[in-house]
């Protein structure tokens, strides 16, 4: 191949120079990024690799299906608790099991809680550092920084005093000549385009936010006892309501607890509100071309599941917050239907990818899913000793499945939900993205892009963070109406099962559109899928070549110096990748896996 | 070497008073059980150290390690990570990513030879030489065996490092092996849990600091300021077991009083951690707390020890108390507990001494790259 056009419409060509981004940082899990650049340092070919290989689903066959999410939840640390989430609801599918109104109420809340603390940390510690020169904030003036600071924001950080003790905090980590985290950064890089005074203040988010983070999944902790990695219940949620009775000191929801959640997701809607989302619009005003950088499948196909069930058991769309859709061809007109249960709809290829499907490499539906590892690099692999210098993306190259609806590739995340909830008609979602576009003289269009991705996250954060206090006032309000219950038991005990039962569990991840598909028999898991947003974001080619999210979306992208690939970073880290989640497999009925070759 | 800035120079120069900073250093010291001594000691340590670099690599693992460690309220991470270490390296925060982060691990392995802290989250697949991970275009027991080698001291985090976790329950397909396994010559601290508690994490780092030496270890290489005791043994619901009042079912009464989780499958009578003396998210909670029990998730081969809702077959086996059937009030102070200290006191003079044979568990099975 020199140049050849995708069926999905994007012309690759891959006669320029290569470079290859690996490790990809600020990220979770092993991600690299290869592409070729033209003449003119433009990107014209893209290639996503997913390099690491957990093998999660097969240590799952014939576990007890109520211990499921602690194992999946382990897929992920950061979106931590989406994987549990997914799984007791794929099992409660299998099982009919119907949860409590408090316990849904209790899965939104930390759901909605970790949506605002997973995105938040995202903007300032993952992707910020992409706009943001942290040496260039040493020329600043505190005087100007604070100037900028009150002209866009009522927070009260705002004193001379602080931006200049801000400034000489990281003038002593730059003079140190240890500079950490921010060592070996791309500081002075020509793609930075902010004045001084727009970097020392976004330097003070950055260690304020990472301050404040800790106090939002407290949330977490309460209903969950810890977090990363809270605790989940199967038919409900662990954490019992006592707000009247004698022992409800020492019982996990009290009155105590409830101020405690209430007090943090005030302190949290307030600096979502205050500093993330004035920000978010200062940052993106001085980068108006990353509007037009990085579309790819963006404004062609998006996917959303649909999230928080406003009634308990209930996923319809009169039910969902977030509604669940496709939009094909970028036609934002029509909503598609999305059914997980449906064989023809969601399914995954692999001949790209280091696995082989028994047989063929038709497309298999998560329920009917193999996963035999098959790990061989295409014969144009480049090596240098024991250093791989360039994939082969002819052959298989990436951990990640490829996984189509109905064929397509998809984009999914918060950009897909904003854009589908948006034609769907959601009100205060139709507000918050008009009242931005206004805001930066942008149309919709703008929408499908790099910062695009980045702004309707920052406008999904205080959405969630509006709806997290709702949701506390509704829990608060459906005990003052006297049900405190929290679980259903009645099917608890496995020798209430069906003999054999099969069930599939949606979640919309802060990452996107997530599944995760069980079968059950004899009281055991008998095989487990999971199809998660960074494998529909990280995808590989299909058997016809479409290409992914990923790669579609860096085509185009010029850079200022190929050495130095911030403008990489800034497309693919406006994804928000999840690496450990991509890349978990599955053993189908718990066969053995086949002795990978390397070539 | 490059010149380095002192933790007192670096916090001094931010502004922060000599009266903050001894009050920083009284209150670590007091949260660390240091004694009446502790106070001076780390106001000195701070005073005259450099920030000592710290290479923070990710084999297999989800994260969670470094998502605990940023939840730290004392220190606060962005303290350890601005003012106490030179964090050069962890692909979680760092801003360089490909050749420029690479760069960076050569470098440190360079200008830091035995001088610098290597950090592990997650652990080492063997299988298919390696390369069910891969980090710039090399299996990752490659980056981790040439940093392991040079390190001064290495920390694993979290039960992926220490025994494999999840990726390593059975059958582990990937062969993924715990840090000490892989490491013969250089000290290893073992911080298990899924992950360990924020300031568990920090609090081991913060003591090395101070004292220029490893904390003390049990066998598995465990702190014992923080792992020597059961959940169990600490826990807010403890006189509901000695009691006999126990939670039968999830959200029945006793689970609205707060009584023992035993019977729902707690495993905090067999897991040493600090969950219910330390609490995670600063004090905010812990699991029993929440009403959900104990997974045990800082114990090696916890996954394979399921179903979590079964109870534990018979509490005999652990010396302290009869089982739940048949409460006993057995006064007794945790047996095991007085054993693994004792010793892990004589590990700790091992690891110290100057020849640096290996502790026990390090290295037995696989082949040690440093």
């Amino acid at each position: 191949m020199t140049q050849h056009t995708t069926p999905n419409g994007f012309t690759l060509d891959n006669s320029g120079r290569r470079i290859a981004v690996d490790p990809v940082t600020r990220i979770e899990g092993h991600l690299r990024i290869e592409v070729n650049v033209d003449s003119a340092n433009v990107i014209r070919n893209a290639v996503s690799v997913g390099t690491m290989w957990r093998g999660l689903e097969p240590i799952l066959k014939g576990r007890d299906p109520r211990d499921a999410w602690a194992f999946v939840q382990r897929i992920c640390g950061v979106c931590t608790g989406v994987h549990a989430l997914a799984s007791v609801r794929a099992v409660e599918d299998a099982l009919g099991i119907k949860i409590p109104a408090n316990a849904n109420t209790i899965r939104n809340i930390m759901h909605l809680a970790l949506y605002v603390h997973d995105h938040l940390v995202h903007f300032y510690h993952l992707h910020a550092l992409d706009w943001v020169d942290v040496v260039s904030a040493l020329s600043a003036s505190p005087k100007a920084t604070s100037d900028l600071q009150q002209s866009i924001s009522p927070w009260p950080l705002a004193s001379v005093g602080y931006f200049k003790d801000v400034q000489e905090r990281v003038k002593k980590l730059v003079g140190s000549g240890q500079l950490g985290p921010f060592r070996n950064g791309y500081w002075g890089h020509a793609a930075y385009k902010l004045p001084p005074e727009a970097n020392l203040m976004a330097v003070a988010h950055y260690i304020e936010a990472l301050n404040f983070q800790r106090e939002i999944v407290k949330i977490q902790a309460v209903f969950g006892g810890k977090n990363p990695h809270p605790m989940w219940l199967v038919g409900g949620v662990p954490s019992a309501i006592n707000m009247h009775g004698s022992g409800a000191a020492g019982a996990p929801i009290n009155i105590e607890r409830m101020n405690l959640i209430a007090a943090v997701a005030d302190k949290a809607h307030t600096f979502i509100s205050q500093v993330y989302i004035p920000d978010l619009l200062a940052i993106a005003s001085y980068y108006r071309e990353w509007f037009k950088y990085g579309d790819g499948l963006a404004s062609k196909n998006l996917l959303a599941y649909g999230e928080f069930p406003s009634k308990a058991n209930d996923d319809s769309d009169s039910s969902l917050l977030l509604p669940r859709g496709a939009i094909i061809n970028g036609d934002l007109t029509k909503l598609h239907e999305v059914d997980l249960k449906d064989a023809a709809q969601i399914q995954e290829f692999v001949p790209h990818s280091w696995y082989s499907y028994a047989g063929n490499n038709a497309g298999l539906h998560p329920w009917d899913g193999q996963t035999e590892l098959d790990f061989r690099l295409g014969d144009k692999t480049r090596k240098s000793g024991d250093k791989i210098e360039a994939f082969d993306e002819d052959g298989k190259y990436s951990y990640v499945k490829a996984p189509r609806w109905k064929g397509h590739a998809m984009e999914t995340g918060p950009l897909a939900r904003m854009v589908i909830a948006y034609a769907g008609g959601n009100r205060r979602v139709k507000e918050l993205v008009d009242g931005t576009l206004k805001k930066l003289d942008l149309p919709l269009t703008a929408l499908f892009s790099t910062l695009g991705r980045t702004a309707a996250r920052g406008l999904e954060g205080l959405w969630a963070a509006e709806q997290l206090k709702e949701e506390i006032a509704t829990l608060q309000a459906t005990i003052k109406s006297g049900n405190e219950t929290t679980a259903n038991t009645e099917k608890w005990a496995p020798a209430t099962w069906p003999k054999e039962a099969k069930g599939a569990g949606f979640c919309e991840a802060p990452r996107g559109a997530l599944g995760h598909w069980i079968r059950i028999k004899d009281e055991k898991i008998q095989n487990y899928q999971c199809v998660v947003p960074t494998t529909w974001n990280a995808s590989p080619r299909d058997a016809q070549g479409n290409i992914g999210a990923y790669e579609a979306a860096l085509l185009g992208v010029p850079m200022a110096n190929p050495a130095k690939p911030l403008e990489i970073l800034r497309v693919i880290h406006s994804f928000d990748p999840c690496l450990a989640c991509a890349t978990h497999v599955i053993g189908p009925d718990g066969g053995e896996l086949t002795v990978a070759k390397i070539l | 070497m490059v010149d380095k800035t002192t933790f007192y120079e670096v916090i001094r120069q931010r502004g922060i008073s000599r009266r903050d900073f001894l009050g920083f250093c009284a209150m670590t010291a007091t949260y660390l059980g240091l004694g009446p001594d502790g106070a001076g000691l780390l106001a000195h340590a701070m005073q005259t150290k450099p920030r000592i670099p710290v290479l923070w690599l990710h084999g297999l693992e989800c994260t969670c390690c470094s998502e605990s460690f940023l939840r730290s309220g004392h220190p606060l991470a962005t303290d350890i990570v601005m003012s106490m270490i030179s964090l050069d390296y962890d692909d979680t925060i760092m801003a360089a990513a490909g050749d420029q982060a690479e760069a960076i691990v050569a470098d440190i392995i360079r200008d830091y030879r035995g001088a610098y802290i290597l950090a592990v989250e997650g652990n080492i697949p063997l299988a298919n030489d390696g390369m069910a991970c891969i980090v710039g275009g090399r299996p990752f027991k490659h980056q981790f065996d040439e940093a392991a080698k040079h390190a001064k001291a290495i920390i694993a985090w979290g039960t992926c490092a220490t025994s494999g976790c999840v990726q390593a329950a059975k059958p582990n397909p990937t062969r993924a092996t715990p840090v000490h396994k892989l490491v013969q010559h250089v000290p290893v601290i073992n911080v298990p849990g899924c992950p360990p508690i924020a300031e568990v994490m920090t609090g081991v780092i913060s003591y090395i600091l101070t004292y220029d030496r490893m904390p003390e270890l049990d066998n598995q290489l465990r702190p014992k300021m923080f792992y020597s005791q059961r959940v169990h043994d600490k826990c807010y619901r403890r006189a509901h077991f000695d009691a006999g009042q126990f939670v039968e079912r999830w959200d029945d009464e006793g689970a609205r009083q707060g009584w023992c989780l035993y019977k729902m499958g707690c495993r905090g009578p067999t897991t040493y951690n600090a969950c219910a003396s330390i609490g995670w998210n600063e004090g905010t909670s812990f699991p029993v707390r929440s009403g959900h029990g104990c997974i045990g998730c800082s114990e090696e081969g916890f996954w394979d020890r399921g179903p979590f809702y079964e109870r534990l077959p018979d509490m005999h086996q652990w010396g302290v108390e009869s089982n739940a059937d048949k409460v006993a009030a057995v006064g007794a102070a945790a047996l095991g507990v007085a054993v693994t200290a004792q010793v892990g006191a004589t590990l700790v003079q091992r690891i110290f001494n100057k020849n640096q044979r290996k502790p026990e568990g390090q290295a037995e099975h696989e082949e040690p790259a440093a």
